[in-house]
């Protein structure tokens, strides 16, 4: 069964992207050349005081890792999406983004007047400017997902990112539930200790999702996931009210 | 890491018991040392900071455990803000680590983790719903509801990549204590849930004490 795809957009290296996704849709993300990472964050375009949440991702789910199967959670108790296919088996969400600073520190400063859009740009800086845009600003940044990076923890919980986790060609799809207001970069892992500033673009490919059976994967991965479709559901019979009355 | 305070508490120059379920705003001067202390055991402390000057600078748990390779926290972290500046640092901790993984717990998330029905059960981020409604002079606003850290809450990563939340490493008496390197406000629920062993089943309170 092939899939329509209506929308194909390569994000280039270290780079930034924002837009609204409909429920409904699903969008594959494929590290074109091996190494990638995509910064993400979900806000509720309708109320952007919802927000993606690590914590309450996580702890529903009992899980420090991401794949598929997992569902990617606001802090109302809402499903943004679904993780519905994935290559690798771990995508990272408690590391947070590159600084400007550190880019410099690691790999040295290439400044937009030198090196135009082969700069060094950084994952912070990436996502202030797709917020800003919307009205969102530092204090509005929670943590975010670094998808295509594995990061474990060792028994003393101290931390190391896997820097041959993502081959080229992998990819990960996410099945948006609600509509999102997605915000995106492409800049490097902050755990990074390749030698060269790495530079990976990701392909995104925009398509309709199969609708939700009962059946669903996701939904049926965790008893809690079960009850977060629950909350989406009546959070759609909100929204799809017939409008007037009082 | 076990580190003992030399500070003794007659000497503090403000305490304060929170009941479980309550909540604790105040803002502490750079240089003051703050303790919360776990007076019956096995009780979280879910816990915001702020830069009393600038409170849209708050405490960042990604660039806290980032930037000291580590996910739990004890004597010697150092805890960032937003921008990646030292707020505070951890001087002395009788309990040995700390979350900040996991967050606060919400009547929303409850009713993912536990039940739809177990919405209506008091929460974590209701408790500083009420703060921060009843307290506007420090400006802070639900946007400005960060992720948080769980003082002696126990939640151990496994090499695999589970997270398990697993009865209290705390006990009677045991304290985390900081020096607050800025001014900051702090913002704490001391946690009401009922519905996991983050509490032993049975929320107690907590004291709060400020030396100068």
């Amino acid at each position: 069964m092939s899939t329509d795809i209506l929308y194909d957009y390569t994000l280039p290296p270290a780079s930034h992207w924002s837009l609204r996704v409909k429920r409904g849709l699903s969008i594959r993300f494929t590290d074109i050349g091996g190494g990638a990472n995509l910064g993400l964050l979900f806000f509720n375009p309708e109320n952007l005081l919802e927000r993606y949440n690590a914590p309450d991702t996580l702890k529903c789910q009992h899980t420090f890792k991401l794949t598929r199967g997992n569902c990617l959670y606001s802090d109302m108790g809402h499903i943004f999406c679904s993780i519905t296919e994935d290559d690798l088996g771990w995508h990272e969400t408690v590391c947070g983004n590159i600084n400007a600073s550190q880019v410099a520190a690691k790999w040295g400063n290439l400044g937009y007047q030198q090196s135009h859009n082969d700069w060094t740009q950084n994952g912070h800086d990436s996502f202030l400017v797709e917020m800003t845009k919307y009205g969102l600003g530092p204090r509005d940044m929670p943590a975010n997902l670094n998808i295509f990076s594995k990061v474990v923890a060792d028994e003393q919980g101290n931390l190391g990112l896997d820097e041959n986790h993502s081959p080229a060609g992998a990819s990960v799809t996410l099945r948006f539930e609600m509509d999102t207001l997605v915000i995106m970069h492409t800049c490097p892992h902050p755990l990074s200790q390749a030698a060269e500033y790495p530079r990976a673009p990701v392909r995104c490919e925009f398509f309709k999702s199969v609708p939700v059976s009962n059946d669903d994967y996701c939904m049926n991965f965790r008893p809690e996931n079960q009850r977060g479709f629950a909350n989406n559901r009546l959070y759609h019979l909100g929204s799809e009210a017939p409008a007037g009355g009082v | 890491m076990i580190i003992e305070s030399a500070l003794l508490q007659r000497n503090a120059d403000f305490r304060q018991t929170v009941e479980a379920g309550g909540y604790f705003i105040k803002t502490v001067r750079r240089g003051q040392t703050l303790r919360i202390l776990d007076l019956e055991g096995n009780q979280a402390a879910d816990t915001l900071f702020y830069n009393a000057g600038d409170i849209t600078e708050h405490y960042s748990a990604a660039d806290t455990i980032r930037e000291q390779g580590n996910v739990y926290l004890s004597a010697g972290s150092t805890l960032l803000s937003n921008l990646s500046r030292p707020m505070l640092e951890i001087t002395a901790d009788t309990c040995g680590r700390h979350d900040t993984l996991g967050g606060a717990c919400a009547t929303e998330s409850n009713t993912v983790r536990y039940a739809l029905d177990k919405r209506c059960m008091h929460a974590c981020r209701d408790s500083w719903m009420l703060a921060i409604a009843e307290h506007p002079e420090y400006g802070i606003q639900k946007r400005d509801i960060a992720h948080n850290i769980n003082f002696f809450m126990n939640v151990p990563v496994t090499s695999d990549g589970g997270l398990t939340f697993e009865d209290g490493i705390s006990a009677p008496g045991k304290y985390v204590e900081m020096q607050a390197l800025m001014d900051i406000i702090a913002l704490v629920s001391n946690c009401p849930q009922l519905n996991n062993p983050c509490n032993g089943y049975n929320p107690t309170p907590i004291e709060l004490l400020v030396w100068s």
